[in-house]
């Protein structure tokens, strides 16, 4: 991998030890994925909630932070991810002291480093959204394919620690969605019907990950003929990410690298081809109504509602408080609405959180659920039937314990009143 | 002459150990109890077993970032595969590696791998090199 001087002397420990351990980790990541050479990025954004930190990546990054002020700030603006807990409302969730005293402690570790935080994936909607080729170090699967795929920006999937390199040497690796070569279609897919709603737009990024099914594969969409909104574009692609571990989706006449006169031509795929591989995979009404028929519950008592995964925008805020319009949430049912800071700053100032909460829901602001500790409040709060309008989480929380559903934001509201799934 | 798969450098180092195979895929926050060391997503392949000190063999790595953080955390606390091989990995996979210190080749040049390994097979993995060897049968 090439090095500047500059990068050299990083390796070399002259600019100190965080960026000696920073530089050192983004060449074994190059290397790996061969990279030519590093290229400066202008945001990076960590994901640092304590569930996954855990004890030792907490003291990592505490032995980092406390290195001379000089050799720890980070070079570009850096941003945080979700974290594990808010503390105005954990103990409402059956959240511990100790999660909570973890969490201190790497908010301390990470405020030393410089790091602005924001604790969203929504970053793109309420923070800076990027330019088109802008290079970023964005950590989270989400915000990533927004970026890239939305604004036409550039960044791979950055882990934590990956994102705080980034963030202490300005730079990363240049592979993968960095480079022109690996951002064209490899997998075809034309819808015959539109989505309902943001859950069905999520189901639609399920169905088109599972079928893409690798980081390297880029779906091409196509029949896209309602503009979708910045929400359903987040739903859409948070569950293609999560699903596919896709990074990046072209749809012609929405997104600025996939316009209808310069379609992207296939690339040769990068192993084997498999069945089915490079034919266009028709998507209608029957497909959409399968998936979410595949976690169908109608009937059963449930347990937890949860809006979240991506943080909601004001605009969802908004709608939970007018789908509850008064009504009161059933008593054996936990209804809980995740956003961002900013945003629930926002919905403060506007009386959505009060109408909300006046309903017997919770507002949390700067989690998302799955990152907080999931498998610990299902077994403090008995939960196992969980509902929600997020085709990402119902594939996330199985591996918590839970039993997801996925329905429409009214669906889950009224569900929420009925306390069983209607 | 044991058999000899070839695949791109890797990361971490040399190690020998016993196979867990699976046509699945990987995900540390997705797929697993990490308090009981076992695959816990009803869904999975491996659903039930141990991945502890075993070789996991699987077709891609899957989801989110979080495993990037999690592989370090794991081999602390002695509840991390002693290596992955897989088809192909994600950037989060192979970061979390570099990271945790953790065993990791991918890209064989011989097909599918989780064909070519079978569950308890010995391997001896060399990252720097790009080689697998299956010491428990012959060409």
């Amino acid at each position: 991998m090439h090095l500047n001087d500059e990068e050299r002397a990083m390796l070399a420990g002259e600019f100190g030890e965080a960026r000696r351990w920073a530089i050192g980790h983004q060449i074994a990541v190059g290397e790996f994925f061969d990279a030519a050479d590093l290229v400066p990025v202008s945001q990076a954004h960590i994901m640092g909630d304590t569930e996954s930190l855990g004890e030792a990546g907490v003291r990592f990054l505490e032995g980092l932070a406390a290195l001379p002020e000089a050799e720890r700030r980070v070079r570009v603006p850096t941003l945080t991810d979700p974290r594990g807990l808010d503390v105005q409302v954990y103990q409402r969730l059956g959240q511990s002291e100790a999660m909570r005293d973890l969490e201190a402690r790497a908010i301390a570790a990470l405020r030393a480093f410089g790091v602005l935080m924001t604790d969203t994936c929504i970053n793109y909607q309420t923070i800076l959204p990027p330019v088109r080729g802008e290079h970023l170090a964005m950590g989270d699967t989400g915000v990533v394919i927004y970026s890239n795929s939305v604004f036409g920006a550039r960044s791979n999937f950055e882990g934590g620690p990956s994102a705080l390199a980034a963030g202490l040497t300005g730079r990363t690796p240049r592979y993968g969605y960095h480079l022109d070569e690996c951002r064209r279609a490899t997998h075809s897919f034309r819808l015959a019907t539109m989505p309902h709603d943001l859950s069905e737009w999520g189901a639609l990024g399920g169905i088109v990950g599972r079928a893409c099914g690798s980081y390297w594969e880029v779906p091409l969409i196509e029949g896209v003929t309602d503009t979708p909104g910045s929400d359903a574009l987040k739903h859409f692609g948070a569950a293609l990410a999560s699903y596919g571990s896709t990074a990046l989706f072209h749809m012609p006449g929405i997104t600025p690298e996939a316009t209808e006169s310069g379609r992207p031509l296939p690339n040769p795929p990068p192993h084997p081809p498999q069945a089915g591989e490079g034919r266009v995979g028709v998507i209608g009404r029957a497909e959409i109504d399968a998936f979410v028929a595949f976690y169908g519950a109608a009937g059963d008592k449930v347990d937890v509602v949860v809006f979240a995964a991506p943080q909601l925008s004001l605009v969802e805020m908004a709608e939970v408080a007018d789908a509850l319009a008064g009504r009161r949430v059933h008593a054996g049912t936990t209804l809980l609405v995740a956003t961002s800071p900013e945003i629930k700053h926002a919905a403060d100032r506007m009386g959505l959180t009060a109408r909300i909460e006046a309903a017997g829901g919770i507002v949390a602001a700067g989690i998302c659920f799955y990152q907080s500790y999931a498998g610990e409040m299902a077994e403090a709060n008995g939960w196992k039937r969980l509902l929600t309008n997020s085709a990402k989480l119902v594939n996330i929380i199985g591996g918590y314990g839970y039993r997801p559903t996925l329905a429409s934001l009214e669906r889950c509201v009224d569900s929420a009143v009925a306390g069983r799934i209607v | 002459m044991p058999i000899l798969l070839r695949c791109h450098r890797g990361i971490g180092p040399a190690v020998t150990g016993a196979a867990l195979v699976a046509k699945d895929n990987f995900s540390a926050r997705y797929d697993l109890d990490r308090k009981a060391g076992t695959f816990s997503r009803p869904s999975h392949k491996l659903a039930g077993q141990s991945y502890a000190g075993r070789i996991l063999v699987l077709d891609q790595a899957k989801g989110g970032v979080a495993t990037a953080w999690m592989l370090r955390d794991m081999k602390e606390r002695g509840m991390v595969p002693l290596a992955l091989v897989f088809n192909r990995v994600n950037p989060i996979l192979a970061q979390g590696a570099a990271f945790g210190g953790v065993t990791m080749v991918d890209r064989f040049e011989d097909g599918d791998v989780t064909d070519l390994i079978r569950t308890g097979d010995m391997l001896r993995i060399g990252p720097a090199a790009g080689l697998v060897e299956i010491l428990n049968r012959e060409l």
